[in-house]
């Protein structure tokens, strides 16, 4: 087959080139390796900020922080956590994977890759800047007239920051598309792309068209405070419910630019450690597709108690979402059913996320019933619904697919037994954590508040919660531990230490420059097991279970 | 197949291709000018939210447009902008369709005279901002009207300058004989940009000149 009239990876003749290697590469697995490791030191910072806040809700009464600092910290953790941690974590883990699974060199725009990944640190300095400018103690969401009312300037440097982060997640979309468009290997058609290349092609395209809507949304938010723009303040004839609109026709698509991949993540650990071809593969990329269109229908189910939408509407479109998302757990599901399940950490971080996703999911459906989403507004019952979603959902995704290609990433398999005891520390502590805040919200505690009342009967289940974040903070360090022995260790692991079934196990661990010596021939979406069972995958493709046999582009 | 005749990648470059010889960039749109596409497409979503905020504001206003406006009007310097604007995409065109026959002369003229039009848009648009900001102190602070104007017309502006500049790095690049009949995406980009930034005009003075 072919190869590519390029030399492999040549030595680094000095420290100095070393680095200067590092802030010039174009190649996507250094910038995939540079996004990973950028966004994991985000999440610490997050994490350190949940855990501040956590310590003063710990007991009533005021010990810890200021209500101002507070304001922070509550805001700054969501800002970090969702545009620092997972979106680019999820962007690197795409941009090393997504090249080989396709059978492509590189990205089809690499110095628009290292572009994209530059703005990224560029974004953060801007963000977590702002607390040496008085905070942006707003929230996430921004909301007018607070933002607008309220003077520090380091509000000024968050919507600067997002501009940029929000630029760079245009053009890594740009060119996840033109990649997954233009540089399949020949044979991977359309239908027969792993599922991480699918949900990163529709994650893609949800940025491409939510990211710029917000970007808007900030400029005149920007105008607003900056220059006397008049478009959410009501005394110059603008509308505060319009932030709402531009801000969630960005913030719902968002949420599935959180959680598609990790789908896709799941869905390509599940079927290797059940020994089994995932089940429905069409089914799943059509409810791919349809949880990407149906996410531009339902912003509004974040404004019903604004009085400004049309309730039936947005309350139905939300409740539609479950059947596609209710179609790909019957697939993984059915995908183990039967199988020889092997629970290494990969699949125990896939198994966890089914589990306790499935209770966010849950907890969306009852928010898209109106009279209750009336009821819990702005209570904890929305905080443990977006953390069960986003920790229990992105962040065990996010840790399957780093043991699940760790050893392609590196060469070297990390420790099973640290894995283990760091899934099971993360596992209690997130339903330790974050489940007694469903009750704490049902009884009325409301969100974003430094403090509440002792007389409410809170205190032991806000004990327990933070009791439950220390424990995730516990099962970070293992991972720390993890890596930091592993990369000391000898790289080992070979190129295909899970017996596995797409194209980048097909090639060196870690992969060489450009990435394939040699393809092996694409006949199905599993190249790498038709290689290695040469009989099997003639009846698997009778069995109908892929999309083999027809060439669909 | 071999190394010789695969297609050769180098890191830097603007675009690689997969290295296989023969994939899905050999066929269809240019993988380039595919990103091109792309990228218009989010900016439509950017204008999207500029015009969806636009149209909320009438919607929800007493009276529009508010009252004490009415010297925004689309005789002269506006109706003079948008006729040198179309003309700019004519010429535009013209360059491309010249380039495509092989006429380098013609690609170059054609991008000069695109430049001058879209530079003189800006002038006009620059003289129209100097009238009202001192003959009828209307700014960006003017209320609701002031800052949709100013910003929805101003990042137009924006983006035409951003196309000036596109449009001088391909002159330039043409002048050095960069594009041939058979290799000029380049200049199909910065084309359907061009474009691109022209409809976004006739949106823009429909909505503001017209439907007011």
């Amino acid at each position: 087959m072919a190869t590519t009239a390029i030399p492999q990876a040549r030595p680094y003749a000095s420290r100095r080139s070393w680095v200067l290697e590092w802030l010039t590469t174009t190649d996507h697995k250094k910038i995939g390796a540079l996004y990973i490791t950028t966004a994991f030191g985000m999440f610490l910072v997050g994490g350190i900020m949940a855990l501040a806040m956590r310590t003063e809700l710990a007991q009533p009464g005021l010990q810890f922080l200021t209500p101002d600092l507070y304001d922070q910290l509550f805001s700054m953790h969501a800002v970090t956590m969702i545009f620092l941690f997972v979106m680019p974590m999820m962007t690197g883990v795409g941009n090393f994977i997504v090249p080989l699974q396709i059978g492509a060199a590189d990205m089809a725009f690499p110095r628009i890759n290292a572009l994209g990944f530059w703005l990224v640190p560029a974004g953060a300095v801007l963000i977590l800047g702002a607390f040496a400018f008085g905070g942006a103690p707003v929230g996430w969401t921004m909301y007018a007239p607070l933002t607008e009312t309220t003077p520090a300037h380091g509000i000024d440097l968050l919507l600067m920051g997002l501009v940029l982060l929000g630029s760079s997640s245009i053009l890594g979309a740009i060119n996840f598309l033109a990649t997954i468009f233009k540089l399949r290997a020949p044979g991977m058609t359309l239908m027969r792309m792993p599922m991480l290349v699918w949900t990163t092609l529709v994650t893609s395209v949800l940025l491409l068209f939510a990211m710029p809507v917000l970007t808007s949304g900030l400029v005149m938010l920007f105008i607003d405070r900056n220059y006397g723009g008049g478009f959410f303040d009501p005394s110059l004839g603008g509308n505060p419910i319009l932030w709402q609109h531009v801000f969630w026709f960005f913030g719902h698509p968002e949420v599935y630019v959180l959680i598609l991949p990790a789908f896709g993540i799941v869905s390509e650990i599940v079927p290797v450690f059940s020994r089994k071809p995932l089940f429905g593969y069409k089914a799943f990329v059509l409810a791919t597709a349809s949880i990407g269109a149906l996410g531009f229908t339902v912003w509004a189910h974040h404004m019903f108690t604004t009085g400004a939408v049309y309730l039936p509407f947005f309350s139905f479109f939300t409740f539609l979402i479950a059947v596609p998302t209710g179609v790909k757990f019957f697939n993984w599901l059915a995908t183990m059913w039967g199988g020889q399940l092997k629970f290494d950490t990969p699949l125990l971080y896939a198994v966890g996320f089914i589990a306790l996703f499935l209770i966010g999911g849950l907890d969306g459906a009852f928010l898209a019933v109106v009279p209750f989403d009336f009821m819990v507004q702005d209570t904890y019952f929305v905080v443990s619904h977006i953390h069960y979603v986003l920790v229990a959902g992105s962040v065990f995704a996010i840790f399957a697919g780093l043991f699940y290609w760790f050893p392609k990433m590196t060469g070297a398999k990390l420790n099973e037994r640290l894995g283990k005891i760091q899934f099971w520390l993360l596992f209690i502590g997130t339903n330790v954590a974050f489940f007694p805040m469903h009750l704490l919200g049902l009884d009325g505690m409301v969100r974003r508040v430094v403090d509440y009342a002792p007389n409410n009967g809170w205190a032991d289940l806000n004990l327990l919660s933070t009791i439950g974040a220390f424990l995730i903070a516990a099962s970070v360090l293992p991972f720390i531990w993890n890596v930091f022995t592993t990369l000391r260790g000898p790289r080992d692991a070979g190129d295909d230490p899970w017996d596995a079934n797409t194209l980048e196990w097909a090639t060196t661990s870690p992969p060489p420059v450009f990435n394939f010596d040699e393809l092996p021939a694409i006949r199905s979406e599993r190249p790498v097991f038709d290689l290695k069972h040469p009989g099997a995958s003639v009846a698997h493709a009778a069995a109908g279970a892929g999309a083999a046999g027809k060439d669909t582009h | 197949m071999t190394a010789s005749d695969s297609a050769l990648v180098t890191h830097g470059e603007d675009a690689v291709t997969t290295g296989h010889g023969m994939s899905h960039a050999d066929r269809g749109i240019d993988t380039a000018l595919l990103g091109m596409m792309l990228f218009i497409g989010s900016e439509v979503m950017f204008f999207g939210g500029l015009f969806a905020a636009y149209f909320n504001i009438r919607a929800t206003a007493p009276i529009w447009p508010p009252e004490g406006i009415d010297f925004i009007q689309f005789f002269p310097v506006p109706i003079i902008a948008t006729a040198i604007l179309l003309s700019s995409s004519v010429s535009m065109q013209w360059a491309l369709s010249r380039i495509a026959a092989g006429d380098r002369t013609g690609l170059i003229r054609g991008l000069a005279v695109t430049l001058v039009l879209g530079l003189t848009f800006l002038g006009l648009q620059a003289f129209d901002y100097y009238g009202l900001l001192t003959d009828h102190h209307f700014g960006i602070d003017s209320a609701i009207y002031g800052t949709l104007f100013y910003t929805m017309t101003g990042f137009h502006g924006a983006h035409v300058f951003g196309g000036v500049v596109g449009i001088s790095v391909i002159l330039l690049r043409a002048k050095q004989g960069q594009f041939s009949a058979k290799h000029h995406v380049a200049v199909e980009a910065v084309s359907a940009y061009w474009h691109f930034v022209d409809v976004v005009w006739i949106a823009l003075f429909t909505t503001i000149y017209l439907l007011k």
